[in-house]
This record gives structure tokens, sequence and C-alpha cells, in this order.
């Protein structure tokens, strides 16, 4: 018999609740249960980052968390970047400077670059590089990824000093 | 993968944890970033999993002449930490900072490592060259426990059913001392192939560990190119044991001369 307890989370700031197994992970939570697949599922084995959302600000790996342990904490998956319909200054980055092809890894890397800008908003490209290290992409390269992050954070220290 | 069915309890203090622990196949979780890999794998399939990640028990604080890091510290906290800036403790944000990637720093914690006792972690390296000692909580009291004798093998630790880390302890090294991590690490699992840590006295004394080489991380002793000559070293298909000796060699000197450098830097 499986056990099913209930969630409540805030998930791109809005509260929210659901019934969920103990073992469920919390990126199936947001998948199944809230119907938010922008976070993917890209491997088996914590590798891959396709998945990540942040949890209070911090990147991490949504298939490396177990919904349970998100209760009381704030998530921000790449449904809840964008603001009034406008896409977020990382987003539209990414659409400037091809930082992606296929888009299957892009709310990983993205969130992951949203994570690094907010502590290091002019981060020198070896660490934006060291940032992605869990975040793997199969199809442009990173080169590309990369300068996407560098435009984003000139853009996001333009519009802060602004 | 899905892991296995399982049950969940949060705990809100230590002796609730211990408590919720006497479960036979209970399992403590904080970050989780070695146990919901390995239960996703279905190699672990605990009972219960007893959330220990809200207790007070993270935090750097120098006290006493003694380096105090909570168990529930994050990797990334480790790097933030400005008591740690002094050329003696550079390694562990040295080594912090090369652990897993920024997912996994964000959420993986000192003592979890410590727990999972992967033979190829990091940071046991660091902590065996500073000399540091566990604090372990159980029902039956508290005991510290060096780490040296707290690693008994691959996953295999002094950690008996019901016990807890709750504290990591370093005794503040010397004035003039400096320390160092140095790695080779296998390009797709970031796990070092070779790792070694280095502490370097003013005086020209010092400790070397070394991680990645055996079935445990472990000091080096008095002279360490001869232990590593003598050492007991582990290979597989993505290196062999000779070849692992050569790397942990080079390691070797690279970290202790960083850490010399560094206690250069401090005098």
């Amino acid at each position: 018999m499986q056990v099913v307890e209930s969630l409540e989370i805030v998930v791109n700031g809005e509260q929210r609740s659901l019934e969920v197994e103990p073992r469920t992970l919390l990126v199936h939570a947001l998948r199944d249960g809230l119907g938010l697949t922008g976070a993917h599922i890209g491997c088996d084995t914590s590798q891959c980052g396709a998945c990540t959302v942040l949890l209070d600000g911090r990147a991490v790996k949504s298939c490396t968390v177990l919904a349970l342990q998100a209760e009381g904490t704030e998530v921000t998956t790449i449904e809840g970047l964008a603001s009034d319909g406008v896409i977020h200054p990382i987003q539209r980055a990414f659409v400037e400077h091809h930082g992606l092809q296929c888009g299957f890894c892009t709310p990983g890397m993205i969130l992951t670059a949203a994570d690094l800008l907010s502590r290091d908003p002019d981060p020198a490209d070896e660490t934006i590089r060291h940032a992605l290290r869990g975040n793997l992409c199969r199809c442009t390269g990173y080169q590309s990824v990369v300068e996407s992050i560098r435009a984003a954070g000139a853009e996001l220290r333009g519009s802060a000093t602004r | 993968m899905i892991p296995a069915p399982v049950r969940y309890a949060r705990a809100s203090n230590v002796e609730q944890a211990l408590e919720l622990l006497a479960e036979p196949d209970a399992k403590a979780i904080a970050g989780g970033q070695s146990l919901i890999s390995v239960m996703k794998l279905r190699i672990s399939r605990p009972s219960l999993v007893v959330d220990i990640s809200r207790l007070e028990l993270g935090g750097v604080e120098i006290r006493d002449g003694e380096l105090h890091l909570g168990p529930l510290t994050t990797w990334d906290d480790l790097i933030g930490a400005a008591e740690l800036r002094r050329p003696a403790l550079a390694a562990i944000a040295e080594c912090a900072s090369g652990i897993g990637d920024l997912q996994v720093r964000n959420r993986g914690t000192l003592g979890g490592s410590l727990a999972h006792a992967d033979p190829a972690s990091d940071m046991p390296a660091v902590l065996l060259a500073l000399g540091a000692a566990l604090q372990l909580r159980s029902p039956q009291g508290e005991r510290i426990v060096p780490l040296g004798d707290f690693l008994l093998g691959p996953f295999t630790t002094a950690l008996v059913a019901q016990e807890l880390i709750t504290d990591v302890v370093v005794p503040l090294p010397a004035p003039g001392s400096g320390s160092a991590y140095v790695s080779v690490e296998h390009p797709a699992s970031g796990f070092a192939l070779a790792g070694a840590a280095a502490l370097a006295g003013a005086d020209g004394g010092g400790r070397v560990a070394v991680t990645g080489i055996g079935a445990r991380p472990f000091l080096l002793g008095d002279d360490p190119d001869a232990a590593l000559a003598q050492a007991e070293i582990f290979g597989d298909r993505f290196a062999s044991a000779d070849y692992r000796r050569e790397l942990a060699a080079v390691v070797v000197r690279r970290a202790r001369e960083s850490a010399a450098e560094r206690a250069r830097d401090d005098s």
C-alpha cells in the first residue's frame, strides 16, 4: 500500500497544494502534479541538469530533491521567469545569442544562469563555464550559451543602474 | 528512475531524529545529493527517510582555537564562509568549489558526504590533512571519533544505527600554516581519480592525505612518497592502480607546493 501525503509549496509565487507519494521527486510533482513541464527530465542519474529549478533562489536539480523536502520553500520554474507576458532578460539573451538549438536543456541552463547572475552580476567566462558544469547540452555546444549568459549579465547590470 | 516506495518524516530536533532512526531500515536524509541518486537506482531502498535538513546543525564557526563545521553546512556555504579565508584553511573552500556542480553544491552537505563515505569523495582528504574529528550523537550519548577512525572502507563508516554526525571539529593550525587541495578528476563523473590535500606548517612540517586511490581516503604519514609507493591502490577500467599511483604522486607534490606557498604568504 502506498502512502500519500499532502504537500504545500509556493511555485512561481503561487501557493499550491497537491498529493504526492513520499518517494515522489520534485520534478515529477512539478510536471505531473502541477503541469509545469518546463522542468525537463534528460537523464536518470542526476547529471544532465535539464530539470534545474530555483529553490529559494538557488539552482537545484529537481530530480534529486524529494517533493516533500521542498515544503515551505519557494520554487521557481522556467514558467515563472517571465513577468506580464514579457520574457526575462536571460531568456531574451538566449534567443538573441543563439543559446539554444533543440531547447531541451535550455530551462535548466537559464535557471542556473539566474542563480549565477544573482550572486555574480559580471562573471568571467571561466566562472560561467564553471557554473554550467552541471548542465549538459548535446546540440549547440557551450560557446553560445556562455555568450548568452554574458550578454544577460550586461543587460541585467544595465537595468539595475538605470 | 523513481525510488522504491518509502515513508517520509521530517525531524524538528536531534532527539526526534534519533528516535525516528530506531526503525531498522531508516535512513537520514539532508541534501540528498548522494542518497537520492542511489535511491533512484534502487541500490538503496530505505523503509523510511528521516529528513534532518531543518535541524540547527549548519554553520561555520571558530571558537576556542577550533574550527567547527556544522554537518548540514552545504558546499556552497563553505565556499562563501569568511571564517575559512585564511591560508591555513584555504584547502576547504578550494576543495568545495570543485565538488559536483553548482546545483549539487547548493544542496549537498558536508555531513551527508562524510556519512556516505564514497572512497573518491574529495573533502575527507582535506579534513584528514587538517586533523579533523567528528562529534557523533546517539541515544547512548556523544562520542568524538577522529576522521581516520570514522572512515572504514567504501561506503562504510563507524556510524552505528541511530547515530548522527553533530559536529566536525578541526584544530586551528598554528599561525604561518597553509593548506591546499589538488585533484585530477574523471572527466565524466567528476570524482577524483587521485586527490591530495596538504597542510604545511611554518616549521616545515605538515600532513598529507589522499583520496580516490584506495578503499578510503587516508593519511600518508611522515614520508608521503614512501607511503604512496607502498600503499594499496585501487584500479578500475578508467585508471589502473599503477596510473593512479603515478597520478597521486603528482597531486601530492602539487598540493604540498601550493600549501607551502600559502604558508609563506601567511608569515
